[in-house]
């Protein structure tokens, strides 16, 4: 991957001038180049990476391995534009492996996430079976370390 | 009952001792030790902890129960990855039985470089500013420490001229790193050339202190003195595992010389060292196993971080050139009338800044202070900000 996206993915709030500076390339270059990686969909947006436990959200997050019988002239397309279209589908992926599609469900509670998945995803007659996972703690994510023990900080000067 | 006299500790001590003044680095230390507040750009090594798959592989060798000593010399297997990697850096071959020592960092192995070859009165060249053990290792040694000063207008590349007017009848070592630590200076190539045929043709020894060197950028490549036509056969190649890959704690480091040099060396280390702890080592094969793949995205997050450290010091008035290697970067702050000591106190106590003053690494350093850009890029970016409203305040105050 190019330099600058590792960058903008590690700390998207990086000017371009901080870019610049780094890269050793001008601001003007690094704009052009921003603008251009959205303009071809390659940047797709940006958010800000948030630990969930410590917010006073009291959401559930659920996996949810589903087995289609593929369509055709589709294949697992359509039905997995169609069920990214749900709001609460956060992620949608083809598989290889036991099952087709990895659905990403995040849902106010365990019987929000049933209804969906009892409401919206079995009744299409594509589905095989569905299994549904609920995330229970998140040690990873997005790249970043959660809930690591403190540690003795570093010397403040060493030679 | 005869007066109990009281008992002078001090004057117990050893009189070679007391030519070793305080480290200026301690110093500082004891100032900023349990501080919460400050940013440290005061330390020597890197931010970041060392890459997992090298912590993984000592925690499967003592899961293993390896908890042993080794042989003196270090894991054969260590040996024979130091002996590969070398091949691969430095283009000079080194055979792991016979010219290969593992030591607990390149700090033992400097000490038992000296200690190996030094008779009372010879003489030691080595650049200044430097790294802070290298007068004190070879005063300890009985030698005589021969600091040659590389200046702030040459970039403190080190002139072989100038090495030349320190060469006496009783010198007999000259000691080089390149990268340096305090500046980030790298040698050019012509330079270094003319100080390996003054070795030659002086007959001198040299001690190449390496640990910096695969953090050089803008694409340099690193060119060793041992790569020198007469060098290898009379160099003691010194480098570790500290700096590259992060593992500054695990006190690991190796000697590469000829026989008869390592042999002394291991003489020495075998009675005061036994061996290098073997946890240690077994991280070590991992870390030489993967080689660059380990700390090439480190190396290019230092280059981008000392681009970003470069060009604020230099927007803020403070001269600094731009260092080709190591992570640190060397600025003068004589433009805010304050010496590098006055200046890293002040900075300290009104921005909650820690950098080292240059006076730390030899009398040359005096009007520089040292930075350490492998520090967190958000926290660099604060410690910049910080030192820019002090330096417009010192400039403004001498104005
Ligand atoms: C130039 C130089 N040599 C040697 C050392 C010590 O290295 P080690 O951790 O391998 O003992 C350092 C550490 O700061 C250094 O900067």
């Amino acid at each position: 991957m190019e330099r600058l996206l590792e960058l903008l993915k590690e700390n998207a709030r990086l000017s371009a001038g901080d870019i610049a500076t780094r890269l050793g390339i001008t601001e003007a270059e690094v704009a052009a180049r921003i603008a251009a990686l959205e303009k071809e969909g390659v940047i797709l947006g940006y958010h800000a990476v948030v630990d969930r436990e410590k917010t006073d959200h009291s959401g559930v997050t659920a996996f949810i391995e589903v087995r289609i019988t593929p369509e055709s002239g589709g294949g697992f397309d359509r039905f997995a534009r169609r069920v990214s279209q749900y709001e609460q589908v956060r992620g949608c992926y083809l598989m290889s492996g036991a099952y087709d599609l990895a659905v990403v469900v995040e849902g106010k509670d365990l019987y929000d996430v049933a209804r969906f998945v009892a409401e919206k995803l079995s009744t299409l007659d594509v589905v095989l079976s569905t299994a549904t996972h609920f995330q229970l703690r998140t040690y990873k994510h997005d790249g970043f370390m959660l809930n690591t023990p403190p540690t003795d900080g570093p010397l403040l000067v060493s030679p | 009952m005869s007066h109990p006299r009281k008992l002078d500790l001090e004057s117990k001590l050893s009189t070679q001792l007391s030519g070793i003044p305080r480290s200026g680095i301690r110093d500082f230390f004891e100032l900023v030790i349990g501080r919460s507040d400050v940013i440290s750009l005061g330390v020597g090594e890197p931010d970041k902890p060392t890459p997992w798959p090298i912590r993984e592989a000592a925690i499967r060798s003592l899961e293993k129960g390896q908890t042993s000593y080794t042989s003196n010399l270090g894991l054969e297997s260590l040996r024979i990855g130091i002996s590969k990697y070398v091949e691969e850096h430095f283009r000079v071959s080194y055979d792991p039985k016979t010219e290969i020592l593992v030591t607990v960092g390149v700090s033992e192995a400097l000490d038992l470089a000296f200690r190996a070859v030094l008779n009372p009165g010879d003489e030691v060249i080595f650049h200044q500013p430097c790294y802070v053990s290298y007068g004190p290792s070879i005063t300890m040694a009985y030698g005589v420490p021969v600091p040659v000063n590389t200046r702030l207008e040459d970039n403190f590349a080190l002139k072989a001229s100038d090495v030349e007017k320190a060469i006496t009848s009783r010198t007999k070592v000259i000691a080089l790193n390149f990268p340096t630590n305090p500046t980030g200076a790298v040698e050019p190539p012509e330079e270094l050339e003319k100080i390996a045929a003054l070795c030659v043709k002086h007959d001198l020894l040299c001690f190449t202190d390496e640990i910096y060197s695969e953090l050089l950028y803008d694409g340099a490549k690193h060119k060793s003195i041992v790569e020198y036509p007469g060098m290898r056969e009379r160099t003691v190649l010194l480098h570790g595992f500290s700096k590259a890959f992060a593992m500054t704690g695990w006190r690991l480091g190796y000697a590469c010389a000829p026989a008869p040099l390592r042999e002394a060396m291991m003489k020495i280390h075998q009675y005061c060292m036994l061996c290098a702890p073997i946890m240690s080592q077994m991280a070590g094969v991992e870390a030489l196993r993967l080689g660059a793949e380990a700390y090439e995205g480190m190396r290019q997050s230092y280059e981008e971080r000392r681009n970003f450290v470069v060009k604020r010091l230099n927007e803020m008035g403070l001269h600094c050139f731009n260092p080709g290697g190591a992570f640190y970067v060397f600025p003068d702050v004589s433009s805010t009338g304050l010496t590098g000591r006055e200046f890293a106190l002040k900075l300290l106590e009104e921005q909650s800044v820690a950098v080292v003053p240059g006076d730390a690494f030899g009398p040359s350093g005096e009007l520089c202070v040292r930075c350490c850009y492998a520090t967190a890029p958000d926290l660099l970016e604060k410690a910049m900000d910080g030192m820019a409203a002090f330096v417009a305040k010192y400039r403004k105050a001498g104005a």
